[in-house]
């Protein structure tokens, strides 16, 4: 028997993730440096979104949860449980790019976790988006490689940009406060500890080859509380532009 | 490719040769028998000056309503109600700034530079789309863009793509394609306000009532009033008349609007039974030169921000530039 208060709290501060990942993405439709970028972050942002909708459905069919569209844009901030790497405004493209590879390796590496899972849905999901994943991680290690060997600027500007997200990324790996061990018994997914590891072993090649330093983790404090509702101050204004239509009239159908 | 930039000198300028400066009358009396003949002219080909000429005012300024056109819709992404909408609005937005990059490529194969045209829009002197000068203001706006808007869009780009320049048919192909499918979107949200709650309906019919005049202006002057079209529709850079796509277009969404019980802000508007065509009081064409000219509602915000996105990524423009400049790293 699953633990479905531990699954419901895993769901969302995934199917979160993703959705605030997805409209900060969505945010660069028609500002990216090359069109080619527009394209890029707007095909992003779709899968990403798409991803949250898919585990708020989850949420709905299989563990009594309410309506994704419902449940997405009507919650209040304190019950989101997005982590504050994704809630941080775009800033420049350095900065999206860098949480983009940071956040997109992280997820690649907890989609691939679920395929094993006790979890069904997990298991079907996961299978999905793989491929979608394999694009994102693509891209932003295309990215974050050129833009990292193409003349000093730009190369400051990724290690400044590493500097800044470093120990926000590390902030998504914010183990639950009572779930992480029935999860890890049930065979749900490793744990974040365990997550963190193998995401380290994943971005770090990437980084040597960029000539990226990255920072002594040991030193690093990652930045938690989004797990349990403490927020940046820039998820409340999100929130209220992303619920603005719906909002008008929830009862309605838009 | 790269660009986008308007801070790079236009690399390729000056390539007119040298003989196409003066219109060899053997030469133009050949390519306008191909013309006639449907054949499609490709970037290599001959054509007079003023063909070219006349193409990339035209192409490029298809391909700037496309990404300037993504930015009133694209405010809407972040508040659109419920996930399908949202879905939807994002995919239909990235492939407008798609078709700006098509278009942008077709109109290289002319002779100017992505980042030649991109100079000209942020300096004013190449233009977009009036239509993109006014406000989305509500969510019932992004309704009637994607509906209405879109529609008009396709009676003109179905013409155009009859057209004799073989690179912009063949990306008109395809944006006709995706074009289809924005106005089914736009087309479903429009339904949903319709016929939803009153406050949904009042929302739609005022959106209706600022947009029908852009609306109307949006396939340009009266043809009575429209000058030098007559070479262009010989050489197919023109394949139908302003008033003849206004036309195609009353008559096919008129109807439409009439029937989900919505109106239309022109007591005159009416289709006349014995010649088959539309009536209409004729919108305000002042305005219309006024917005074109940068007296606008949004020109300035528009170009502010297309400018705000060119000077924020001009580092990482520069940085695909050089792709080949490696750091120095450190020996010891």
């Amino acid at each position: 028997m699953m633990n479905n208060a531990a699954l419901t709290d895993l769901i969302i501060k995934m199917a979160d993730d993703e959705l605030i990942q997805g409209h900060r993405n969505s945010e660069w439709t028609g500002l990216g440096p090359v069109m080619e970028e527009d394209i890029a972050f707007s095909s992003m942002a779709q899968d990403k979104i798409g991803h949250a909708w898919a585990l708020y459905r989850i949420l709905h069919e299989d563990l009594g949860g309410k309506h994704p569209d419902t449940f997405a844009f009507l919650r209040p901030e304190k019950e989101f449980k997005s982590s504050h790497l994704v809630e941080m405004p775009n800033g420049e493209y350095d900065f999206s790019l860098m949480r983009h590879f940071l956040f997109d390796l992280a997820e690649a590496i907890r989609y691939e976790s679920l395929q094993d899972s006790s979890y069904e849905p997990f298991r079907l999901l996961s299978k999905k988006v793989k491929g979608e994943l394999k694009y994102h991680t693509l891209h932003a290690n295309a990215w974050i490689m050129q833009l990292s060997r193409a003349g000093e600027e730009s190369y400051d500007r990724m290690q400044q940009a590493l500097n800044q997200t470093i120990a926000l990324a590390a902030g998504i790996f914010e183990p639950s406060q009572h779930y992480e061990e029935a999860l890890i018994d049930d065979k749900v997914y490793p744990g974040e500890k365990e997550l963190y590891h193998r995401w380290l072993d994943r971005i770090y090649p990437v980084l040597v080859k960029a000539s990226l330093n990255l920072p002594e983790m040991s030193a690093i404090v990652p930045v938690y509380g989004g797990r349990h509702g403490l927020h940046t101050p820039h998820l409340q204004p999100l929130l209220k532009e992303m619920s603005e239509v719906f909002n008008l009239d929830a009862e309605a159908s838009w | 490719m790269y660009g986008g930039g308007y801070i790079f000198d236009e690399p390729n300028r000056n390539q007119l040769r040298e003989e196409q400066q003066h219109d060899e009358p053997e030469k133009l009396a050949a390519f306008e028998e191909r013309i006639a003949k449907g054949e499609k002219i490709e970037p290599g080909d001959w054509m007079p000056v003023e063909y070219r000429r006349q193409l990339i005012r035209l192409i490029e300024q298809h391909a700037h309503s496309e990404i300037i056109g993504a930015l009133p819709e694209g405010t809407w992404i972040t508040r659109a109600p419920g996930f399908k909408r949202k879905l939807a609005l994002i995919a239909k937005v990235q492939d407008e700034i798609g078709h700006g990059q098509l278009l942008y490529n077709a109109a290289e194969t002319l002779g100017k530079s992505r980042e030649a045209m991109i100079n000209d829009l942020l300096s004013g002197k190449s233009k977009y789309s009036n239509v993109f000068n006014y406000p989305a203001e509500t969510w019932a706006d992004v309704a009637v863009i994607g509906f209405l808007i879109d529609a008009a869009a396709i009676v003109n780009q179905v013409a155009n793509a009859k057209g004799s320049y073989g690179p912009y048919c063949r990306a008109l192909e395809r944006i006709c394609y995706e074009e289809s499918f924005h106005l089914k979107q736009g087309h479903d949200a429009f339904i949903e306000l319709a016929t939803g709650t009153p406050a949904q309906k009042e929302m739609l019919q005022d959106a209706l009532n600022r947009w029908w005049q852009p609306i109307m202006h949006f396939f340009g002057p009266p043809d009575k009033s429209s000058s030098h079209s007559e070479k262009l529709m010989q050489w197919k850079v023109k394949m139908a008349s302003n008033d003849d796509m206004r036309n195609q277009f009353l008559e096919s969404y008129v109807p439409k609007i009439w029937e989900l019980g919505l109106t239309l802000p022109d007591p005159a508007l009416r289709k006349n039974a014995e010649t088959g065509r539309w009536e209409y009081t004729d919108p305000d064409w002042d305005e219309f030169f006024r917005v074109i000219n940068g007296g606008g509602p949004c020109n300035m915000e528009r170009l502010q921000v297309r400018k705000w996105a060119e000077e924020k990524g001009r580092w990482v423009r520069k940085a695909l530039m050089k792709p080949t400049e490696k750091r120095v790293l450190p020996v010891a």
